[in-house]
């Protein structure tokens, strides 16, 4: 697990943040893997989120909560820009991936997206093949020179997800065949296959059986040593399974962030304990 | 509390019963509401059928040709020029005379020929000219009966008949029933139907070039509207800002959808014809005209079925880096293309039904000859309906009948057609 620690007060970062933001926690870590600085976010006339400024460690699974409508799955959006998907959201802010402006000049969306992946609420694996599902995303962007290079890559993504040895014998049949929990993982080993940093997950589970759920948690963990995953959650006993930190939103604003052992036992603001302890929400 | 649940109890129980007859009376609405709308299109299958299937069938009569040099053969060479402007109708005429004993060649002239179609001589010319060695011969050839004759042998007219309702007299029944009694009358397959133009007799009219034209028609529309209509969809859906301006967009297509179909025909006599110089009565010019009628009915469709595409698919695509173009015609036009196909189909079987569009650039005509590109004039399947059905000859109300079978028979195929596209794509996409 990275080493989170509160960030110093010298750090050249902390001059952008904005004086009425009074986070409880550990917003930032050292040397983050994406870094998040004062972003809104308006649908047409509406504020939808005020001012979030969070960091996102590698190898670490960051979860967010909150209740409906507080802005956790705006701001996942936020970071791979599938906010610009619909017409009349306005973000603002900074957000930045090793570094690179996601909202700069040289940034092509595509490119992001390839770096920064997305798993969603419901499975959604595209009307073809399993192959054809998992060697889409390398496919358009020319990531296998061959077809066995390509073969290498699907049986690759598809072991990583625990599903290869289910079907490998059936490489051909639909993704939308598959049980659900199945097809999540297919739609996980989909986004693996485009060599992502970051994977965003918007309440993977939501779906799915206790059973399939366990087994998705379970790879979470798994792809935590090669990726920073940020997963949106409805669940605390999840938050809690699967994540090292946790992010609380409440009405679109950034409450608190911290280690989830702290976060859940000790929580820093009213608001976050009313939630926990399942006074509000 | 208790009485308050007695209450709501009865209420529920006596409100039930009334839900119940409600939803009875509303099945049994909808079934009898099928069942007329069945009946209704079975009354117009058993007209249609019942009229027209005569006409698909044609009297034919042999008759015993003496085909002299003479008559057939005017410059004496046997060459084809000549054989070409011999007087094969004497030939015929004399041949029915000859299977007619008792008849007179001269009073009984006109009454003679009136049993065959004026096809005849051309038929024997043919074939005398197919093989010159007939000349001095006697030929028993088939040649198709006058449409008098055919109505007669098909029982459409007998004796009984008022003579103001048939054209042919008593005798003339008499000399088709000796005729038919030495087995020179028989019932084949209306080639004519088939293979003809327009003629102004019935037994030689024929569908082919309405047909031509509307398979013309049929193709201009599917090279233009076709792929404008979903280009425009897929522009308006996908990509365009949502702003007045598509607002005012949209509003005009659905506007478009209903403007009355003799309006598009009045532009396309004015921008096609007046303006743009291309030729009257063209199925290139109707085609053009039938396909701006389609578009607004192509693009509402098109966009309703890429509308229809779950939100998820797009989402998909675009979060794993495909771009709006990858993911618009790589996910959302497959997924779309069976809903596509059949709002496309639909609007283009409705305008290949259209007559007034048609009438204003000068594609209600009669057209004999068979148009050979989209330029030539000519006609169109519902057209031809609408000009045989102005007549009042019974064989061409049977072959009104018979030209709506094959304009039916037409669209069913496209349908057909459309259905089978849907299953394939559907297979291919699900």
């Amino acid at each position: 697990m990275a080493a989170v620690t509160p960030q110093s007060e010298d750090h050249d970062k902390a001059t952008t943040m904005p004086s009425e933001t009074e986070v409880v926690g550990t917003p930032f870590v050292d040397t983050p893997c994406m870094r998040v600085r004062d972003v809104s976010v308006r649908y047409g006339g509406t504020a939808v989120l005020h001012n979030v400024s969070l960091d996102i460690a590698h190898h670490e699974a960051l979860a967010l909560i909150g209740a409906s409508g507080s802005g956790k799955s705006t701001f996942l959006r936020c970071l791979n820009r599938m906010n610009d998907t619909i017409d009349d959201a306005r973000v603002s802010g900074e957000i930045r991936i090793d570094d690179d402006d996601i909202h700069g000049r040289d940034m092509d969306v595509v490119a992001l997206r390839a770096r920064v992946g997305m798993v969603f609420q419901k499975p959604n694996p595209f009307p073809r093949s399993i192959y054809d599902n998992v060697a889409y995303g390398p496919r358009i962007h020319g990531l296998a020179g061959n077809r066995a290079e390509l073969d290498d890559i699907v049986h690759q993504c598809l072991d990583r997800v625990g599903l290869l040895a289910e079907v490998k014998d059936r490489l051909d049949a639909s993704g939308t065949s598959l049980s659900d929990g199945q097809q999540q993982r297919l739609c996980i080993a989909r986004t693996l296959a485009v060599g992502p940093e970051v994977i965003l997950m918007d309440e993977p589970c939501s779906a799915l059986d206790p059973i399939a759920t366990a087994r998705i948690e379970d790879l979470i963990d798994a792809l935590r040593e090669r990726y920073a995953i940020v997963i949106v959650t409805h669940s605390m006993q999840q938050a809690a399974r699967v994540s090292q930190r946790t992010a609380y939103f409440h009405k679109g604003q950034l409450i608190e962030v911290d280690e989830t052992d702290r976060l859940f036992t000790n929580p820093g603001h009213r608001l976050t304990e009313d939630y926990i302890t399942g006074r509000l929400g | 509390m208790a009485w308050v649940l007695e209450d709501a109890r009865s209420a529920v129980a006596a409100s039930l019963r009334r839900r119940h007859a409600r939803e009875r009376r509303f099945r049994l609405l909808g079934l009898a509401a099928v069942l007329v709308g069945m009946l209704f299109l079975l009354l117009l299958f058993v007209t249609v059928l019942s009229q027209g299937i005569g006409a698909f069938r044609q009297t034919e009569l042999m008759l015993p040709m003496d085909v002299t040099a003479a008559q057939v053969d005017p410059l004496g060479d046997g060459s084809r020029e000549s054989l070409a402007a011999g007087n094969y109708d004497a030939v015929v005429r004399e041949a029915i005379h000859r299977s007619l004993p008792g008849t007179a060649p001269r009073a009984d002239r006109a009454a003679l020929v009136a049993l065959v179609s004026v096809e005849a001589g051309f038929r024997l010319r043919d074939r005398v000219i197919a093989a010159p060695e007939l000349v001095g011969q006697r030929v028993e050839l088939w040649v198709p009966s006058s449409d008098d004759v055919d109505l007669y042998v098909q029982g459409r007219v007998n004796r009984d008949t008022p003579l103001a309702a048939r054209e042919l007299e008593d005798r003339q029944f008499d000399w088709v029933d000796a005729l038919a009694a030495e087995g020179r009358v028989v019932r084949v397959f209306n080639t004519a139907l088939i293979k003809n133009g327009d003629s102004r007799n019935p037994e030689l009219a024929g569908v082919r070039a309405a047909f031509r034209g509307s398979l013309y028609m049929l193709a201009v529309m599917l090279v233009l509207a076709f792929p404008v209509g979903v280009a425009a969809a897929v522009y308006l859906e996908e990509f365009a800002p949502r702003n007045r301006w598509t607002d005012l967009i949209e509003v005009n297509i659905n506007n478009l959808a209903a403007v009355p179909s003799i309006v598009y025909g009045l532009l396309g006599l004015v921008v096609f014809i007046n303006w743009l110089a291309l030729p009257r009565s063209a199925p290139l010019v109707g085609g053009l005209v039938l396909a701006l009628l389609t578009l607004p009915v192509i693009i509402i469709s098109a966009r309703a079925a890429i509308k229809a595409v779950p939100a998820t698919l797009r989402d998909a695509a675009l979060a794993l880096g495909a771009s709006r173009v990858q993911t618009v015609f790589g996910h959302v036009l497959p997924q779309a293309l069976p809903g596509i196909i059949t709002g496309t189909v639909i609007g283009i079987a409705r305008a290949l039904g259209e007559t007034a569009p048609l009438l204003m650039i000068g594609m209600v005509a009669f057209i004999a000859d068979i148009p050979r590109s989209p330029l030539d004039p000519s006609t169109a399947l519902p057209v031809q309906v609408y000009q045989w059905a102005e007549s009042p000859d019974p064989s061409f109300v049977a072959r009104t009948a018979a030209a709506i079978m094959v304009l039916l028979a037409f669209l069913f195929a496209m349908n057909l057609l459309a259905l089978m596209l849907r299953r394939k794509f559907e297979g291919h996409a699900g």
